[in-house]
Formats: C-alpha cells, sequence, structure tokens
C-alpha cells in the first residue's frame, strides 16, 4: 500500500521536474549532492567550493551542498531520505558512522542513485567506492615527521587526540607508532584526549607540559585539539620549547604560525576533495566508469583513483603548511 | 539548619585539602602556588556561571540555557572585534553583560508570565541560542589572528599577580556574597525556594523574583561569553557544549539543593572549585580519560546524597522550633 504511494508520489515528482527542466533547459543537469558531516564547518565549505570547481569544470553539473546541523547520523539519515525524495543523480557523503546510514543509503542506490563516500567512510554495502582524503600511513608518518623534522636530536612528543572512540584518530596514531623506529630519539611520552572541546584540550596541553617538563613537541591529529594547544603552550610561555603540530586547517592556524607555537602542520586539501569526490561521482553516475576493485578513475586535475579490494582509494598526500605559505591559504578554508 | 550547612562547607574545605594532598602525592607541582593560581584562572568561567545558577535553583528554577547563552554572546562578540577591532573592550564587557541579560530575561518572561516549568523553557531557549549561533556566524569560526590583541589580551592581562578573569570571578564572588546576605533580592531568592505560598503571604512577587535570577544569571553567562572566547581565542558553535550539566554539577557538589531554598554562595563557590581542581589534576597524575568522567559523575551523585541528608535534618529541626515556641 505505501509502496504503492510512494511509486505514485515518485512519478507525480518525476512529472513535475521533467516539466521544470523542459521550461528551463534541453538537458536537466545532473544533480550531484554533496553531504557533509555538519554544515558550518570550515574544512566542509571549503569542500564544496572544491565541488563547485568540479562542477563548473564539467558543465551541466548542480551541486546540492547539505547535510545536518549537529555531527549526528540521526541527521544525516533524514538529509539523505529527502535526496532520495527529490531523486538526486548522485549522493557522496562524509559520513558520522561507518553502519547508520547504510540502509538509507541501500535504498537510495535501488532507486538509481549513485552512492559514494569521502573523507568519513561507510561501510562497503552502503557505497559504490569511498575516496580516502589520504591514506592512514600517510597521515601517520606526516604527524610523526612534522614533529621529527624539527627535532634532530630527539625529544619527547605527546599526543593530544580527539575523543577516546574516535575512529580516525585511533587509526593515525596506530600507524604514527608504527613507524616511530624510523625517527630514532623520538619518544612519544602520553596519549591524552580532549574530546574535541576547546576548553579541555587547552587543559590537558597544560597537563602535559606539567607532567612532562622536557616535552619538546605536541602532536594534536584533530583541528580543536591543535588550536587549542598552541593556545596553552603560548599562555604558558613556552613558545620555541614546545612545538605543537598536526592535523589543523590554515584559517584557523594563522595565529598559532605568527605566534611561533606551531611551526608547521598538515591537512589534505579540503577543496582538492570536494573536487576529486565529486569527478568521482560524475563518473560513477554517468557510467563512464564503474566502481570494482582494482578500477582506475579519472579525477581531473588530481589524476586518476585506485580502488582497492574494499573499493577504497586514497587521494594524496597531506599538504604540510608553514610559515612560507600560511597567508596564502589562510583566507582559503 | 546553619549549623549543618556550615557542615557542608566545612566538610568540602575538607574534601579538596585531602584531593590537594592526594595529588600533591603522585605530583607535588601541582599545589605551587603559580599552578593554584592557574586552577583558579581556569575555573573562573565555571564559578562565573555557577554564581548566576545558584540564584536561579536556589528559587526552585534550573537554567540550562547558560552554556548556549555564552556561546551565542562570544560568538558575537568574536564578530563585533573581528569586523571593527577598533571598539574597546569596555564597551564589548558593557555589550556582552547586556545580551546575556537579554537572553537571560527571555528565559525569566517566559518562565514568569507564561509559567512554563523553567526546565523545558532552558532546554528549548538552550537549542533556541545554540542555532542561532549557527546562523549569525554561518557555522564559520572566529579566529585567533582575526581577534585584536586588546581582545583577546584583557582576561589574561595579569594585575596584582592574578589574571583579570580570575579577579572577576572573585569580585562576582564577593558581591553574590554581599548581596545574598544583605539585599532583599538575596532573601527573596530564599524565600521563593524555600516556600512559594509563604513567599506571597510575606509580598513577595515570585515570578518576578524568578524573572531577576534569569536575568542575573544570563548577565553572568553573557559576560562570560566574553571571556571564554577571548580567553581562548577561538570562537565556534560548539564552544562549552555541554557546560551547563557542569554547572550545575558544581551548585549541587556544593549544596545548593535541587528542590530550591537551600545553600550558600561559599558552597557554589567550593563546589565549582572542587570540580576545577578534578578538572585540572586529572591530566597530570595521569588517570585514564574513561575514569575522569566516572569520578566527576560519582562526586555528584554523593553530593546529591548529602544533600538529601541534610535537608532531612532541617525538616527535624524546624519541628523542634516550632515546638520550643510553643
Amino acid at each position: 500500500m505505501s509502496m504503492t504511494r510512494r511509486l505514485f508520489g515518485g512519478t507525480a515528482l518525476a512529472a513535475m521536474t521533467l516539466s521544470a527542466g523542459m521550461a528551463t533547459a534541453q538537458d536537466d543537469p545532473l544533480r550531484i549532492a554533496l553531504v557533509v558531516k555538519a554544515l558550518g564547518i570550515g574544512f566542509f565549505e571549503a569542500a564544496a567550493e572544491g565541488a563547485e570547481q568540479a562542477a563548473e569544470e564539467l558543465g551541466n553539473v548542480e551541486i546540492i551542498y547539505t547535510g545536518p546541523t549537529d555531527t549526528t547520523a540521526e541527521g544525516q539519515i533524514e538529509v539523505i531520505n529527502a535526496l532520495i525524495a527529490q531523486q538526486v543523480d548522485a549522493i557522496a557523503v562524509s559520513a558520522n558512522d561507518t553502519d547508520a546510514l547504510v540502509p538509507a543509503l541501500k535504498k537510495a542506490m535501488q532507486r538509481g542513485i549513485t552512492v559514494i563516500s569521502w573523507d568519513s567512510g561507510v561501510a562497503p554495502e552502503g557505497r559504490e567506492l569511498h575516496l580516502n582524503p589520504s591514506s592512514n600511513p600517510l597521515i601517520g608518518n606526516m604527524i610523526i615527521k612534522l614533529a621529527a623534522d624539527h627535532l634532530p636530536d630527539g625529544g619527547e612528543v605527546a599526543v593530544l587526540s580527539a575523543s577516546a572512540t574516535a575512529t580516525n584518530q585511533n587509526t593515525w596514531i596506530a600507524e604514527m607508532e608504527k613507524v616511530l623506529g624510523d625517527y630514532p630519539g623520538i619518544e612519544v611520552v602520553a596519549t591524552v584526549y580532549g574530546d574535541d572541546l576547546a576548553d579541555k584540550s587547552y587543559r590537558e596541553a597544560q597537563g602535559l607540559m606539567q607532567a612532562h617538563p622536557d616535552l619538546a613537541a605536541i602532536i594534536a591529529p584533530t583541528s580543536v585539539g591543535i588550536v587549542a594547544a598552541a593556545q596553552a603552550v603560548e599562555d604558558a610561555g613556552k613558545i620555541g620549547e614546545v612545538n605543537v603540530t598536526g592535523l589543523g586547517l590554515p584559517s584557523e592556524m594563522a595565529g598559532a604560525i605568527a605566534s611561533g607555537a606551531s611551526k608547521s602542520f598538515a591537512i589534505w586539501n579540503p577543496i582538492d576533495l570536494g573536487y576529486s569526490a565529486t569527478m568521482l561521482a560524475y563518473q560513477l553516475a554517468t557510467d563512464q566508469a564503474e566502481a570494482a576493485p582494482g578500477a582506475e578513475i579519472d579525477m581531473g586535475r588530481m589524476g586518476t583513483l585506485t580502488l582497492d579490494d574494499n573499493t577504497e582509494g586514497a587521494m594524496a598526500d597531506p599538504f604540510v603548511y608553514d610559515a612560507s605559505n600560511i597567508d596564502q591559504f589562510k583566507d582559503i578554508f | 539548619m546553619s549549623a549543618a550547612l556550615r557542615s557542608r562547607e566545612a566538610l568540602l574545605v575538607a574534601v579538596i585539602a585531602l584531593l590537594l594532598a592526594v595529588i600533591a602525592s603522585r605530583f607535588p607541582g601541582f599545589v605551587a602556588p603559580s599552578n593554584l593560581s592557574a586552577v583558579l584562572y581556569d575555573t573562573a568561567p565555571l564559578i562565573l556561571l555557577a554564581l548566576g545558577q545558584t540564584a536561579v535553583i536556589l528559587t526552585r528554577c534550573i537554567d540550562l540555557s547558560v552554556a548556549a547563552n555564552l556561546a551565542l554572546t562570544g560568538m558575537l562578540c568574536a564578530m563585533l572585534n573581528a569586523a571593527a577591532p577598533g571598539v574597546p573592550v569596555v564597551a564589548i564587557l558593557v555589550l556582552a553583560a547586556g545580551m546575556g541579560a537579554v537572553l537571560g530575561a527571555i528565559n525569566g518572561i517566559l518562565v514568569w508570565k507564561l509559567t512554563i516549568p523553567p526546565i523545558v523553557v532552558t532546554l528549548g531557549t538552550m537549542t533556541v541560542y545554540r542555532g542561532l549561533i549557527f546562523v549569525v556566524s554561518d557555522g564559520a569560526w572566529v579566529n585567533a589572528h582575526e581577534m585584536s590583541a586588546a581582545f583577546t589580551g584583557f582576561p589574561r592581562q595579569a594585575v596584582l599577580g592574578l589574571p583579570v578573569l580570575s579577579w572577576i570571578a572573585l569580585a562576582a564572588a564577593a558581591l553574590a556574597l554581599v548581596a545574598i546576605v544583605r539585599t532583599p533580592l538575596g532573601r527573596a531568592l530564599y524565600a521563593v525556594g524555600g516556600n512559594p505560598s509563604a513567599a506571597v503571604y510575606a509580598g513577595i512577587d515570585v515570578g518576578r523574583t524568578q524573572f531577576l535570577a534569569f536575568v542575573l544569571s544570563g548577565t553572568l553567562a553573557g559576560l562570560t561569553g566574553y571571556l571564554w572566547v577571548a580567553r581562548y581565542a577561538v570562537a565556534y558553535v560548539d564552544i562549552a557544549a555541554g557546560f551547563e550539566l557542569e554547572v550545575v554539577a558544581a551548585c549541587v557538589i556544593g549544596g545548593i539543593s535541587i528542590a530550591g531554598g537551600a545553600g550558600t554562595v561559599v558552597g557554589t563557590l567550593l563546589g565549582a572549585l572542587f570540580l576545577g581542581i578534578v578538572k585540572n589534576a586529572l591530566p597530570v597524575v595521569g588517570v585514564s580519560p574513561f575514569w575522569q568522567l566516572a569520578i566527576s559523575g560519582a562526586a555528584i551523585v554523593v553530593a546529591v546524597a548529602f544533600n538529601a541528608r541534610a535537608q532531612r535534618r532541617r525538616g527535624r529541626i524546624i519541628l523542634r522550633r516550632a515546638e520550643a515556641g510553643s
């Protein structure tokens, strides 16, 4: 019963969009929805900018930038259901939960919508491919390298993470520990959790400096944590003694680079990420490529994405920002 | 009754002293004066909000919107500073307190004139205020390099050895101490919470008193909003997320009865300091983050158990007095 209603509803909607399409243009634009973890996060705003760049390059592509107002899976499911009702052509999602979105995304794929995940992935049955901004080993290596580069004689470093249950943080830290042997003299003395709250991260950073007076670097692979740690180092008068590094956004870290609390940090370029996700969604939605293990899919200016056995691929190395290029990027994202 | 409350505060002082001793045995640097000053600095926002919350809880209400109020005011101050760096800090302070008062007054009006339960009102306005931050900021952050040096420098500026933020918290506590004992409003807060019917017969407007308590709480939250943003040199939608529960916890640990009408400003102050010390000590003594939550939660439960006992005792004393009087 409800199925018939839905079908009729769908037909009516299709008829409406068809007539609207005829009124304005010959071809309906290909509509690609960029679903983010939450609206209003600089990183995702920048990704949306990249998506627009891709749309411009491709022509006849409309980007729908959307997401919930807080980072919940429930909110994203609502957004996805709304997009299914609008019959978009493709959904590219950065998921708040690996599994919770699968039923909604499966439904979308059954309706012929191309579904890919990017940044934060969805379980394989809920998407056609997943675009990692970088690979976990590359990031793990990068964050320790950033600290080690400024410590030629070695020293004590500590990790300031987000929450103790954040999957991506834990994976990066685990990968970092694997390559620790490549950086002789570098010792990781503690891992603490700031829960992505400015005040808690600040307090944890203060605690690190007190508990480990010889601390030479704080690695924070989270954008809230790195800013708070830099502020804590500055307030403690330890600029030059403790270097704050990790993953952060240029706009948020510009002050810390200027004060010297942070010598360098890294992040993948979210503009490139949004651009690549859009390119991939376009390739799949127009059947120019198929997501299968081993497939190589074109990402325009970002080269090609090679899929592994889980139909996942890595876009590029994290990009390093320091005093030499921060001014160029701080107004972008 | 006052003996019971005094013992409550004495108990808290003893617990805090014991806590400091235990921490010092594991990490001696924690009790150095410079570090204790840092702990006070870190706890100052909690003290400010807890003082406002005390007034509200005394009148049998609760204000869950304080953290959202803080975040909204803080964001507006930060945006104002980013757009017009020339505006003096004094003007921003006045504006922040004023904004906070207006946001608090909205709560107060809804509780007073529409007699909606305060928990529902402030749960609603909490969400509204958080949403508004998103609307005004478009979700964008205001970062350290966009703020002026005077703006971020004010709370951390040292005066007589303590940062301004600490002084503001101490001044607010001193004012509250005097106001709650020496002003009609201070006494009305207890009367309204202790027995609303009796308060009406005594000529106290219950709704108006609750309204004023909300305005007070809002003003302090607004003021803290600027100080918070300046202190951490960053403003974004989620600042102080969940902080309202910490504020209520500080009051409860300090012996403010959730049922209204009982508790002291000194208790609140000690409750906030207790939480502040726990929060600052756990990272340095190297307790697992999972235990940190459990320890804070356990402290609250123990405090509530003590509150319940304190209230039973109060009942008995009143009866005894009545008997003696007859």
